[in-house]
C-alpha cells in the first residue's frame, strides 16, 4: 500500500514540477491578491472629496464645514455657489458628496436640516458616507448647543483586536482561507479530471490499486503545496503589513489541516462527477471559490445576508475556517475556543469524500 | 468451470439505460491463446474488455479470468492482468524512465527494482530514450513503452484494445513480434484491432456484430466456413450483409 501510494505521490510531484508556469501562478497569485487589497482595494473610507454648498456663510457655518474637513473622512475639495452645481460635480466624480447649508444656519437656534446630496452609484461608500456625516453632524450639535451639555448617555466604542480597523487585518487571512481552497480543491479536481480525460486513471485503475490509495496519494502533495502557499502568504502579510499574528502558529497548522481536508473533499468529489479539466475548473471555481468570497464572511457578513443565503453559507467549508484563522491570528485564542469549527471541517469533508471514494471507480462508466 | 481456461464467458450482458452494448457473449481463451477480437466501431469490443479488466461491472451473465469472478474477485484479477488501452495512456510529462518506475511503483514491484528496471531497459529497446520526455517519443515508441508498461508485472493475461492504431507498419511489426514472444512465454494475448492483416496472425477470433458473437474460430476455420480467401472479405461479408 504504502509502495503504491508513494508511486502516486512522486509522479504527482513532476506533474507539478514540470508545469513551472502553473507552480509560478500558484504562489504569485495571493501575493498579487494581498497586494490589491493591501493598497488598492481599502475597504476603509478616508479623505472623501467633498463639495461645500454654504449659503449661510457665517462664522457657524465655516465651523461645521471646518469639523468635516477636520476628521480626516472628508476632504473639501470643491466650493460651489448654487446646487445646480452638485450633480454636474458628482456626475464628473469630483466630489463624491455633498455638504448643503442652509441659509439661516447661524441665526436661526431650531433644528437644522443640513442637506448631505451623496453619489449612491456605488451603495456601500454611500452609506459609509451618509453614516459619517450623521455622526459628524451630531458630534458638532452637541457641542454647539447653547448651554453646553453632555448626552445622558454616550457610546464609549473600544474596538478590541484590530483598534486601527485596518482591512488587511482581516483580508489576508480570509485570503489564506480562499487560497488554501483554491490550491486543495481546485487543483485537486484538475488533476484527477486530467488523469480521466488522457485516460490514465483508467489505465491506474486496471492495476490492484485502490480508490483510497490513490486519492491519498494525488492529494497529498496538493496538501503539502497549500501549506506553503499559506505560509508565504502569511509571512509576506507580515512583513509587508505587518499584520498581526496574536495566537500559536502551531494551533493555527494543526486546525489548517481539517480546513484543507475539507477542502480536498471538494475537490475530490467535483472530481468523481466531472470528465474534463473545464468542466472540473469552471465547476471548482463557480461551486467553492465564489462561495468562499461572497458566503463565508470573507467580505461580506454572514449576519447581514438573507435567510436563504445565511442558510447556504452553512455549507461553506471557509466560513468556519475564517473564525479559526481570525482568531488565532487577531484575537489570539486557540484549541479550546475554535475546537468546534474544526470538528465541523472533518465531518464535512468526511462525509463528500465518503461519497466520493464509493463513486471513484464505478463513475468511470459515467 | 476449470482453469485450464484463462478466460471464461457465457451469457455477457451489458447494458447503458435501454441500449445493450453487449448481447449475451459466450467463449473461452486458453491459456497461451492469443484471440482476435474484431468488430466495427461500437461493436461492443471495448465495453466487454473493460468488464473483464474490472473497469466496469457487467449487467448479467457470468465471467471469469484467470480463474477469478469479475463481480467479487477483481481485486485478484487486477493483480493478473495487463492492459492497454486503446487511447495511449501513460504520463507525457514524464519521462520514459519516470513512467516505468511509476508503473513498477503502482505493481508493487519494488524488491528487485533496480535489476527489473534494468531488464526492462534492455529487453522494451527504449534505452535510448530512457530520460526522454515521454511526449517527445514518436507514436510507435509509445506505444512500446505502454505495452512494456503494462507487462512490468508479468501478468499471464494480457488485454490490448487496438494496441496498434495510428502506428507504422514497421513498428507494428515490432509490436506483433512481442506480442508473439509473450504469447511463446506462456502469456494470454486478448487483442482486438482493425487490421485484418492482424487478425491473420491470432490463435482464434471473435467477430462481434451489434454486440452478439456472429463468428468464432481459427482465422482458417472462418475463411473455410465462409469461402473467403482472406480474413478481411470474411469479416466484410459477416459485417456487412
Amino acid at each position: 500500500m504504502v509502495s503504491r501510494i508513494a508511486a502516486i505521490m512522486i509522479k504527482e510531484f513532476f506533474h507539478i514540477l514540470r508545469d513551472p508556469r502553473s507552480l509560478a501562478i500558484i504562489f504569485l497569485l495571493p501575493i498579487i491578491m494581498i497586494l490589491l487589497f493591501g493598497y488598492a482595494i481599502t475597504f476603509d473610507i478616508r479623505e472623501i472629496p467633498l463639495g461645500l454648498l454654504d449659503h449661510d456663510r457665517s462664522t457657524e457655518s465655516r465651523a461645521l464645514a471646518q469639523s468635516f474637513a477636520a476628521s480626516g473622512y472628508f476632504r473639501i475639495v470643491k466650493i460651489l455657489s448654487n446646487p445646480s452645481e452638485i450633480e454636474t460635480a458628482i456626475r464628473r466624480r469630483e466630489i463624491w458628496a455633498a455638504l448643503v447649508i442652509p441659509a439661516d444656519f447661524e441665526k436661526s437656534r431650531q433644528t437644522h436640516a443640513v442637506q448631505v446630496v451623496i453619489d449612491g452609484s456605488n451603495a456601500n461608500t454611500a452609506i459609509i458616507i451618509g453614516n459619517t456625516a450623521q455622526a459628524l453632524l451630531l458630534d458638532y450639535s452637541l457641542t454647539r448647543l447653547q448651554t453646553p451639555m453632555n448626552p445622558l448617555f454616550r457610546i464609549e466604542p473600544r474596538i478590541l483586536y484590530n483598534p486601527a480597523l485596518k482591512s488587511t487585518n482581516f483580508i489576508v487571512p480570509g485570503l489564506v482561507a480562499v487560497f488554501l481552497l483554491m490550491v486543495c480543491a481546485l487543483l485537486t479536481s484538475i488533476t484527477i479530471a486530467r488523469e480521466k480525460e488522457t485516460g490514465t486513471l483508467e489505465q491506474i485503475l486496471v492495476s490492484p490499486i485502490t480508490a483510497l490509495e490513490i486519492i491519498i496519494g494525488k492529494t497529498t502533495p496538493y496538501i503539502i503545496l497549500g501549506f506553503l502557499v499559506a505560509v508565504a502568504v502569511l509571512i509576506f502579510a507580515k512583513v509587508v503589513f505587518s499584520v498581526p499574528f496574536r495566537g500559536k502558529p502551531l494551533e493555527l497548522m494543526v486546525l489548517s489541516l481539517f480546513y484543507i481536508y475539507a477542502s480536498l473533499s471538494i475537490g475530490v468529489f467535483v472530481s468523481t462527477r466531472v470528465r474534463t479539466q473545464q468542466v472540473a475548473l469552471m465547476v471548482s471555481l463557480v461551486g467553492t471559490l465564489l462561495p468562499s468570497i461572497f458566503l463565508s464572511g470573507f467580505i461580506y457578513p454572514i449576519a447581514s445576508m438573507p435567510h436563504f443565503l445565511r442558510i447556504l453559507s452553512l455549507v461553506v467549508p471557509a466560513r468556519y475556517y475564517l473564525q479559526i484563522i481570525r482568531g488565532i491570528m487577531l484575537k489570539g485564542i486557540g484549541f479550546n475556543e475554535l475546537v468546534w469549527y474544526a470538528a465541523v471541517l472533518f465531518l464535512f469533508g468526511s462525509v463528500l469524500l465518503g461519497i466520493s471514494i464509493k463513486s471513484f471507480q464505478t463513475k468511470l462508466e459515467g | 468451470m476449470t482453469d485450464s481456461f484463462a478466460v471464461q464467458v457465457r451469457d455477457l450482458c451489458k447494458k447503458f439505460g435501454s441500449f445493450t452494448a453487449v448481447d449475451h457473449v459466450s467463449f473461452e481463451v486458453g491459456k497461451g491463446e492469443i484471440f482476435g477480437f474484431l468488430g466495427a466501431n461500437g461493436a461492443g469490443k471495448t465495453t466487454t474488455i473493460r468488464m473483464l479488466c474490472g473497469l466496469l461491472l457487467p449487467t448479467s451473465g457470468i465471467a471469469r479470468v484467470a480463474g477469478y469472478d469479475v463481480y467479487t474477485q477483481s481485486d485478484r484479477i487486477k493483480s493478473s492482468i495487463g492492459y492497454m488501452s486503446q487511447k495511449f495512456s501513460l504520463y507525457d510529462d514524464l519521462t520514459v524512465v519516470e513512467n516505468v518506475e511509476f508503473y513498477a511503483g503502482i505493481y508493487g514491484l519494488n524488491r528487485d527494482r533496480k535489476t527489473a528496471l534494468k531488464r526492462t531497459r534492455e529487453e522494451s529497446g527504449l534505452g535510448d530514450f530512457w530520460n526522454r520526455l515521454t511526449r517527445d517519443l514518436p507514436l510507435g515508441w509509445k506505444q512500446r513503452l505502454a505495452l512494456t508498461c503494462a507487462v512490468l508485472h508479468r501478468p499471464p493475461i494480457l488485454f490490448l484494445d487496438e494496441p496498434t492504431s495510428g502506428v507504422d507498419p514497421i513498428s507494428r511489426r515490432r509490436f506483433w513480434q512481442t506480442i508473439y514472444d509473450l504469447a511463446e512465454q506462456g502469456t494470454t494475448v486478448f487483442v482486438t484491432t482493425h487490421f485484418m492483416d492482424e487478425a491473420e496472425y491470432c490463435t482464434r477470433l471473435m467477430i462481434l456484430y451489434q454486440g452478439r458473437v456472429i463468428a468464432l474460430g481459427t482465422p482458417a476455420e472462418l475463411k473455410a466456413e465462409y469461402k473467403k480467401p482472406t480474413i478481411q472479405e470474411t469479416f466484410i461479408h459477416l459485417v456487412d450483409r
